[in-house]
């Protein structure tokens, strides 16, 4: 680990200060401190927002939802009204990590965490991402984790979230602050494929502190849930991941929302099977016949091929599960 | 003979070390508070294969509070006179650290920082930099490193003829990937000089082979020596070797003139230690059409590193385990540019029963017979292999308490018969052995004069409760109450143990505490009975026993006194007895294993290629249980460690360089709680005798073995999928 400096401001406005001198924040720290550990994120200094008023999860006047930034993972996961309203939410929460995780981890940082690609995580391998133009040992090495959707030659790394997905096919915006002011901006516009800038994962300036994520209302009634395939039951990433989120009503889907997890350099919202839904009346062929298209674009590597044919099967599984048998 | 009652032996008692453990006072290998320690940080190579050109350290000892950087460049010449400790490999050299410019292995330490801080030496490791001259290392067994090893040879019978004849012919090769050890506790070494004198507080197996390796390597009497290793915090066999860092703490020690302090990151545990090597192992059977084996060709593959050439026992159970007339063996290693291999649970014996119990049922469905009764059929009377009896062999038993368990009666053999909503259910079993390992050991013993008592030898506790087991042990052959004996092991000045591996700890040392604590139960009776101020003066030894502490005549138990009385009328301040056990004959006498039948049950999803486990079941004849608790969590953890290798352990390997791609623990899987939902294991009541003075064949080995075919052959049984490599992942049912 490489020296720093620690700071841990009381209010917003300090924080802010810091920031935009450079220091980086951290919350829960379940991902900075490991890269830390391992040299791949060496921060001058580290500022220490956990003391922040961000942790509230509120509803909002629209009717949609927004989570503080500093809100625990296991927190949201909990909370009366995510169940309720967004069981895609908890569940994709409590399917991540490990009890601990959660326990430390904040909502804000999830989004941020870096990608478990262990080229990446590995300072003595080549990586675009960790050092533009180095190259990427992972393209072909050892790939089977890596993503197969929105990859470029320079970067292949999955993104590790599994809130991410639910917060993407939820179309949620990521509030930030700076000095500036604020701005907000869909989640899918505020994480970035690699094209051939893989070290930019993200439109965050600098010195700019997340402070919320918000959910829009959704057209009623709403139905949602979140699948994520693994080797192991417990504490370990997707290999492939689902976010189905169904507006249902008079016997035809209305709305659709579907995302993918562990097959892309993003969350991967899945437009064209929510083309095929949309409209559509509920049934086992649906759900096939959408899913079929869901790796539509894949670009394999030599370990990871089997992503394509488990990510249909994977959302058509899913879309069954919350869109029912017919 | 006098009849001792043995209450402590066969008890549920908890671990005596349990409250130490969980309280964190038990000092493990890095945790000994060492005076004026400071911290050693290895820096190891990035390339597979070549040559270290330049080590610029000067980054590094620019740092505050960097003592010293070492690499061959600046490294004294080591002695190295040859040692081959137990576990070593039969051929080949230890490597040896930091004696010159060539990298055998990606991951090979090539310095060591040493500074006043962890921190400081840490990032100070992070700044040395290395060149080499690298070259593509050859980690495949396709191409290997240089020419094969001279392969292991095993012939009987006319193995062609019987092909030819056989009624049912099966050829399947199986492959297994490379696994870690992967224990809690990281490998760390503290070492000091005191002159010429080197004292190290080591996470090791077997503090004699500590001692032996790093005498040889500093060229010091093995007396000059002492290891001290109280508690292991898990080794499944990582422990057993000396590796680099063992020599690495001490030379640093010795360069800087302080105490230094290594400790491996669970990173550098990939290349650091050793690991279960890749193994491709095929297998052809013949059988009749009664089901009966007529001949086996085993044909194993195993990789080795360059410069040693390791085995292990995968030949043992194809020589023993059915009752095959015609069998040929034919093991070779393949060196390759990668670290040695070592002895990881269950040895040589879990690999090659994925093999043979994954084709026995292959060969059960040619046949269209029930896999069991496949088994049963070509049970041997005796050990086909060397032609003896078998001391104990109650395999058919672990059968029929399994299979009434379990409802294997009930099962429905049709592949995919079986369904749970999206998953496929399934049920397998498979055989599991363990050769019973016995090798000489000594024990001290002592009572004090206020009825207490020490024993002590030098073996280890990595986990199955050496401490506890030994303490019931002693304390029924002195006739103490088990609080008031104190067993203590993991010190080089204690009398001499075998490895603490391969399932002989409790076989071999059990016996050597049993003999030591009888003889000195026995030099007390001799002391009363002899002294005419005792209330045994004049009666027989014979007829006395000592129970709870109390001297007493068998048929007469209000003649007595206890121990403390014994001493302090005699004005000793305590008695003191040396004894052991050494294996006779009966070893090559009988063939001696330990047995189980290992049920699994899983759940496939085979859409989305998931396998779960639903159930795990073992039943071992194992013989004499000391302790069914310690008993029961070894069992539990060996079928857990069974479970990760049939779907989860796999180190991966990147051919460009050597690399290991997942040296952590969130990339190399692991079981975790959700994947073991209900493990369960019993014990046949047995003593075998035969085997050892006190009728263990041991357990800890056994209990990993078989489990990873039993699932294999349950997923198989659940979805019609026969799949031939471990892990079983996901894309492999796809």
């Amino acid at each position: 680990m490489y020296p720093f400096a620690y700071t841990k401001p009381a209010d917003t406005r300090a924080a802010l200060t810091a920031g935009a001198r450079g220091g980086r924040y951290i919350a829960g720290g379940t991902t900075l401190v490991d890269l830390m550990r391992e040299t791949v994120e060496r921060p001058g200094t580290l500022v220490d927002i956990s003391d922040l008023p961000l942790r509230d999860v509120r509803a909002t006047a629209r009717g949609g939802l927004r989570i503080g930034a500093l809100a625990r993972m296991s927190d949201v996961a909990a909370h009366p009204r995510v169940r309720r309203a967004y069981p895609v939410v908890s569940q994709a929460l409590e399917l991540s990590a490990s009890a601990q995780l959660r326990n430390m981890a904040s909502i804000g940082g999830n989004i941020m965490q870096r990608t478990r690609c262990t080229y990446f995580r590995d300072v003595t391998a080549a990586c675009n991402k960790r050092q533009r133009g180095s190259g990427c040992a992972a393209l072909e090495g050892y790939n089977r984790a890596h993503a197969i959707l929105g990859t470029s030659d320079a970067c292949v790394a999955t993104h590790p979230s599994d809130l991410a997905v639910a917060l993407v096919a939820l179309d949620a915006t990521v509030h930030l602050l700076s000095a500036d002011g604020e701005r907000s901006l869909p989640l899918t516009e505020f994480l970035l494929r690699p094209g051939d800038t893989p070290d930019r994962e993200h439109d965050l300036r600098p010195g700019e502190l997340i402070t919320a994520v918000e959910i829009p209302p959704h057209p009623q009634p709403v139905r949602s849930g979140y699948l994520k395939v693994r080797d192991r039951q417990s504490y370990e990433f997707a290999l492939t991941s689902a976010a189905v989120v169904l507006n249902i009503a008079g016997g035809v889907i209305r709305d659709a929302r579907v995302a993918a997890g562990g097959v892309g350099t993003v969350p991967w919202r899945l437009t064209a099977v929510e083309r095929r839904l949309t409209g559509a009346r509920p049934s086992d062929r649906l759900w096939t016949e959408a899913a079929a298209v869901a790796a539509d674009g894949a670009r394999p590597l030599r370990h990871n091929g089997f992503k394509a044919e488990l990510l249909k099967r994977t959302v058509e599984r899913q879309l069954r599960t919350v869109g029912g048998t017919r | 003979m006098t009849q001792q009652a043995r209450p402590a032996a066969g008890t549920p008692l908890s671990r005596v070390d349990g409250r130490l453990k969980v309280t964190g006072r038990a000092a493990y290998a890095a945790e000994h508070d060492v005076r004026g320690v400071v911290h050693g940080v290895i820096v190891t190579s990035t390339v597979g294969r070549g040559r270290i050109t330049g080590v610029d350290t000067r980054d590094a000892v620019a740092q505050r509070g960097v003592l010293k950087v070492i690499s061959h460049l600046n490294a004294p010449k080591l002695p190295y006179r040859p040692f081959r400790g137990v576990p070593d490999p039969a051929r080949g050299e230890r490597l040896r650290i930091f004696q010159d410019d060539r990298v055998r292995f990606f991951g090979q330490p090539v310095a060591v920082v040493v500074a006043e801080t962890l921190e400081i030496a840490q990032h100070a490791a992070s700044l040395v930099k290395v060149a080499y001259d690298g070259e593509r290392p050859a980690i495949d067994m396709s191409s290997p490193a240089g020419n094969p090893n001279q392969p292991e040879n095993y012939q009987r019978g006319n193995v062609d003829q019987a092909l030819e004849r056989a009624h049912t012919r099966l050829a399947q090769t199986y492959r297994l990937q490379r696994e870690h050890h992967n224990p809690m506790e990281p490998h760390a070494t503290i070492a000091r000089w005191d002159g010429d004198r080197l004292t190290v507080w080591d996470k090791t197996q077997i503090v004699l082979n500590t001692r032996g390796d790093l005498a040889t390597v500093f060229g010091i009497p093995e007396e000059s020596v002492r290891v001290i290793s109280p508690f292991v915090g898990g080794a499944f066999g990582s422990a057993l070797r000396a590796w680099p860092h063992v020599a690495i703490a001490a030379l640093a020690a010795r360069e800087v003139r302080r105490p230094v302090k290594v400790v491996l990151t669970r990173k550098q545990m990939y290349t650091g230690t050793g690991f279960r090597p890749v193994t491709e192992y095929k297998l052809t059977l013949g059988a009749d059409q009664r089901g009966r084996l007529t001949t086996a060709v085993h044909d194993i593959r195993a990789e080795t590193s360059a410069y040693e050439d390791y085995r292990e026992a995968l030949m043992v159970q194809g020589q023993m385990v059915y009752a095959t007339p015609n069998v040929r063996q034919t093991y070779r290693s393949i060196p390759l540019d990668i670290n040695t291999p070592t002895y990881m649970r269950g040895p040589g014996a879990a690999t090659a029963a994925y093999a043979i119990e994954c084709a026995m049922d292959e060969l059960a469905y040619e046949l269209g017979m029930d896999p069991i009764e496949l088994r049963l059929r070509n049970e041997p009377d005796r050990d086909p292999g060397t032609g003896v009896p078998f001391s104990t062999r109650r395999l058919r038993e672990c059968f029929r308490v399994g299979s009434r368990t379990v409802g294997w009666d009930e099962r429905d053999p049709k592949p995919r018969s079986a369904r749970d909503g999206n998953w496929l259910i399934g049920t397998g079993v498979a055989v599991a052995t363990y050769h019973t390992q016995r090798a000489p050991a000594q024990a001290l013993a002592r009572l004090d004069a206020d009825g207490t008592a020490i024993v002590q030898c030098g073996t280890s506790d990595m986990g199955p409760g050496t401490y506890t087991s030994m303490t019931q042990v002693a304390a029924d052959a002195l006739g103490l109450p088990v609080p008031r004996v104190r067993f203590q092991l993991g010190d080089s000045a204690m009398p001499p143990s075998p490895p603490h591996g391969g399932s002989m700890t409790m076989a071999s040392v059990g016996s050597a505490v049993q003999d030591t604590c009888d003889k000195l139960r026995r030099e007390a009776i001799r002391l009363a009975v002899q002294d005419s101020g005792s209330p045994l003066h004049g009666a027989s030894a014979d007829d006395v026993v000592v129970q709870n502490g109390r001297l007493q005549l068998r048929d007469d138990p209000e003649r007595g006194e206890t121990y403390r009385q014994l001493l302090a009328r005699t004005n000793r301040p305590h008695l003191e007895a040396r004894g052991g056990y050494t294996p006779g004959d009966e070893v090559e006498r009988f063939s001696t294993h330990a047995y189980g039948a290992v049920f699994a049950q899983v759940a496939v999803d085979e859409r989305l290629g998931l396998v779960r486990i639903r159930r795990v079941f073992g039943v071992y004849d194992a013989g004499r249980i000391i302790n069914p608790k310690l008993a029961e969590s070894q069992a539990i953890g060996g079928i857990v460690g069974g479970i990760g290798m049939a779907l989860l352990e796999h180190t991966v390997t990147d051919p460009r360089d050597g690399r290991i791609v997942n040296a952590n623990m969130a990339d190399y899987l692991v079981p975790v709680n959700a994947d073991v939902p209900d493990v369960n294991a019993v014990y046949l009541n047995g003593d075998d005798r035969t085997a050892d003075p006190i009728g263990v064949k041991g357990l800890g080995e056994v209990v990993i073995v078989g489990v990873a075919p039993a699932i294999a052959n349950a997923v198989f049984h659940a979805t019609g999928r026969r799949v031939r490599e471990l892990p079983i992942t996901a894309e492999a049912l796809l």
